[in-house]
């Protein structure tokens, strides 16, 4: 190693694929997996959100599950929570509706209003 | 780049992997696998977490959820329930009581009262990936030194930030460097001390399993302040798993250019090998090391001179442990009125204790110098098992001695300890209920120093063998009047004439329990007794003749048909041909036999 900036690059490029491990993750986006879940398809919704966090490089976002939240008819599910505890709620999540989120609200900070559970209820 | 949705840390620390963590990674990946999830999910291999109680551990990682005493059939429910579904397992949690706000390891008790810097990265980077090591800010210490510092100035920061030898003396390293430093020579060295021998105490070896490239950077920084060029790290071969992985990284450090020629493209050239010892207690004795580490036999040396004026081949050499050495980098980091805030007056930063004996929680903790004994046994080690009482804690292994339970709430700090005739030693905790005689521990100790004195000075080759002589009486219920003080005037001489540290060391087990506990000699000498029922000489098994029901169990369970008796009458045991192993007492189903001093 001939430089200290060839080492920050190793430092930000490994930094990034484990700072699951820390507590500084932003944003937490929380897939309803339960078994209402899995069969409306949370699965494919879940590889969406990963392989487009992935694709823009965020590792500030974590990916978690969680059971059932009780609304099974409007599954998939999926919670985005910001770091100061505000919560968004989707609804009939696809994967396609998936890489719309990540790219309005997490990347651009603005909510998909029209797959919010707010809107589902009209 | 690949990232990852979850990552399942696996602890592959000694303690561990002999409770079977490699199988359950194989198990995980292959549970994994089967399930399609090997692309979101990344399984990594850490060092010790320190609660090796509970051990085997696994941490999930975003929740960070810790499951604690995993099996091998444990590992599909996780992979099924937590990973695929995002259900916690709580029946694996920590205290099996299952409150919610266990869920995660930095809210258990265990954690909650520690402050990691030694450990920092133990349990939370892969040890054999020196990239992670890099991401929480590795080699940055080095880099920063290299480049902006003047290796006076290295000096400085560390004897600002009051750091002590972690291996027991407590020299300030700051001071210690800097008489290397000052020493004209055209060679020095610098080496590591992890020849960790003390009974009971592992926090070295969990430093270089679990984080191997902080030492590594550590004396590549003492090196430069030196002016060394050249560095080895003197290792037990009994521990294979840090051996192995301190190699590894050496060898990634190396590719790296962090090891070698021009180090950061600067003048500074520096190089590490390890030297493996064969695991004589005396080799951790920074003169006998550095013999060994020349190639001859591990004997120690008269000093002066001191290694920093004349150690390995004659060159000037600085010594020190594997945990001072972690603590280095974070103090060029952060800086030393960081460091010295931590910590009490004459003691800064934190100290890392293998806590064992009869405690809840087994393992390996790091606390900030000053913490009570108190807090330690009953926070974080979680009191003492069966509701038995706290009767004394030992600490500096064979050349410490004890606190007792009066002393339980004096902070414990590098002084402190010296006043209550005990030393810090390396950090070796052991802790010990109202069931163990004093006088057998202090036995223990001494049996010890009596295998690995090395020899070469009469005081501690002949001296302890005739301590360890009058103890061993005194254990068989032979003791006479007199030889307390016997003990006494021997312990004084060998601690005043002995050539190094281990001898001069060896009384103290002794020392210390007379001073707290003299009452337990006499009884041993004058009554013939062992209150808590551990010098066999000194009690015998009776059954209570009210109690049995005849029932014969003792009696076939007897190795040695010592018990005796028939159908309605109370058996009896013959106390002649009893070797008091007592088997008996364990199988009565009516506990009708018990032991009496």
């Amino acid at each position: 190693m001939k430089s200290l900036a060839e080492l920050e690059e190793i430092r930000k490029r490994t930094l990034d694929q484990i700072n699951l491990r820390t507590n500084n993750q932003d944003i937490r986006v929380v897939v309803g997996m339960a078994t209402c879940g899995i069969a409306a398809g949370a699965r494919p919704v879940m590889n969406a959100f990963v392989e487009e966090l992935n694709k823009r490089n965020l590792s500030n976002v974590a990916v978690t599950m969680t059971g059932c939240i009780g609304m099974c008819k409007l599954e998939p599910i999926v919670e985005v929570i910001d770091k100061d505890g505000s919560k968004v709620t989707y609804v009939k999540m696809t994967a396609e509706k998936a890489a719309r989120v990540v790219v309005e609200h997490i990347v651009n900070g603005r909510v998909c209003t029209e797959y919010t559970i707010a809107e589902a209820d009209k | 780049m690949q990232l990852y949705r979850a990552h399942v840390l696996v602890c592959g620390g000694t303690g561990c992997t002999s409770s079977n963590s490699n199988k359950i990674i194989t198990e995980l990946e292959a549970q994994i696998a089967e399930n399609g999830i090997q692309n979101e999910v990344k399984v990594v291999r850490t060092g010790c977490f320190g609660l090796c109680a509970e051990g085997p551990i696994i941490v999930v990682y975003p929740e960070g959820s810790m499951y604690t005493m995993v099996k091998v059939e444990d590992v599909k429910e996780i992979v099924e329930e937590h990973l695929v579904k995002g259900r916690i397992v709580k029946r694996l949690l920590p205290g099996a009581s299952n409150k919610d706000q266990n869920v995660s390891a930095d809210s258990n008790d265990f954690f909650a009262k520690q402050h990691r810097i030694a450990l920092r990265n133990c349990g939370v980077i892969n040890p054999e990936n020196i990239d992670e090591y890099i991401a929480f800010d590795g080699y940055k210490a080095l880099g920063k030194v290299l480049t902006e510092m003047t290796p006076q100035e290295v000096v400085d920061v560390i004897k600002k930030s009051g750091l002590r030898g972690r291996g027991g003396g407590g020299f300030p390293t700051g001071l210690k460097w800097e008489f290397a430093m000052k020493q004209e020579a055209d060679q020095k060295y610098v080496c590591c001390n992890a020849d960790e021998g003390d009974p009971g105490a592992f926090m070295d070896r969990s430093v270089l399993e679990g984080d191997p490239h902080s030492v590594i950077e550590a004396m590549a920084i003492a090196g430069y302040a030196i002016g060394a060029n050249q560095g080895y790290v003197y290792v037990r071969a009994e521990y294979p798993i840090a051996v192995k992985r301190l190699g590894i990284a050496i060898q990634q450090a190396k590719d790296y250019g962090i090891l070698g020629k021009n180090i950061f493209g600067t003048d500074f050239s520096f190089d590490l090998e390890i030297r493996l010892g064969a695991g004589a207690f005396v080799c951790g004795e920074e003169t006998a090391l550095m013999t060994s580490i020349e190639g001859h036999r591990g004997e120690p040396r008269p000093r002066p001179p001191f290694p920093a004026v004349k150690g390995l081949w004659q060159k000037p050499t600085i010594l020190n442990n594997v945990e001072t050495y972690a603590n280095i980098p974070q103090i060029i980091l952060k800086g030393p009125e960081w460091f010295a805030s931590i910590g009490t007056e004459k003691s800064k930063g934190t100290k890392v204790f293998a806590v064992g004996g009869k405690i809840n929680n087994t393992g390996l903790v790091e606390i900030p110098m000053g913490t009570t004994l108190r807090e330690v046994i009953y926070d974080i080690g979680g009191g003492i098992p069966n509701g038995k009482k706290f009767k004394a804690a030992q600490t500096g292994g064979p050349s410490g001695g004890c606190i007792p339970a009066s002393h339980i709430d004096t902070p414990i700090d590098y002084d402190s300890l010296i006043q209550l005739g005990s030393m810090m030693g390396s950090g070796g905790l052991i802790i010990m209920d109202e069931d163990t005689c004093m006088v057998d521990i202090a036995k223990f100790f001494l049996e010890f120093t009596v295998d690995e004195s090395c020899g070469k000075c009469p005081p501690c080759r002949i001296g302890t063998k005739r301590m360890y002589e009058i103890l061993e009486r005194i254990t068989e219920g032979k003791g006479e009047e007199g030889d307390i003080e016997k003990l006494e005037i021997l312990a004084k001489n060998i601690k005043a004439s002995a050539l190094c540290g281990l001898g001069q060391t060896a009384p103290n087990p002794i020392l210390s329990t007379l001073r707290y506990f003299r009452d337990e000699y006499i009884e041993h000498v004058r009554d013939k007794k062992c209150t808590a029922g551990v010098c066999k000489s000194l009690m015998h098994f009776e059954i209570e003749a009210e109690k049995c029901k005849s029932c014969g169990i003792c009696a076939k369970q007897c190795p040695v048909k010592a018990i005796s008796g028939e159908k309605k009458v109370p058996y009896v045991i013959d106390q002649n041909k009893c070797i008091k192993c007592g088997v008996c007492m364990e199988k009565c189903p009516f506990k009708a036999i018990s032991k009496k001093a």
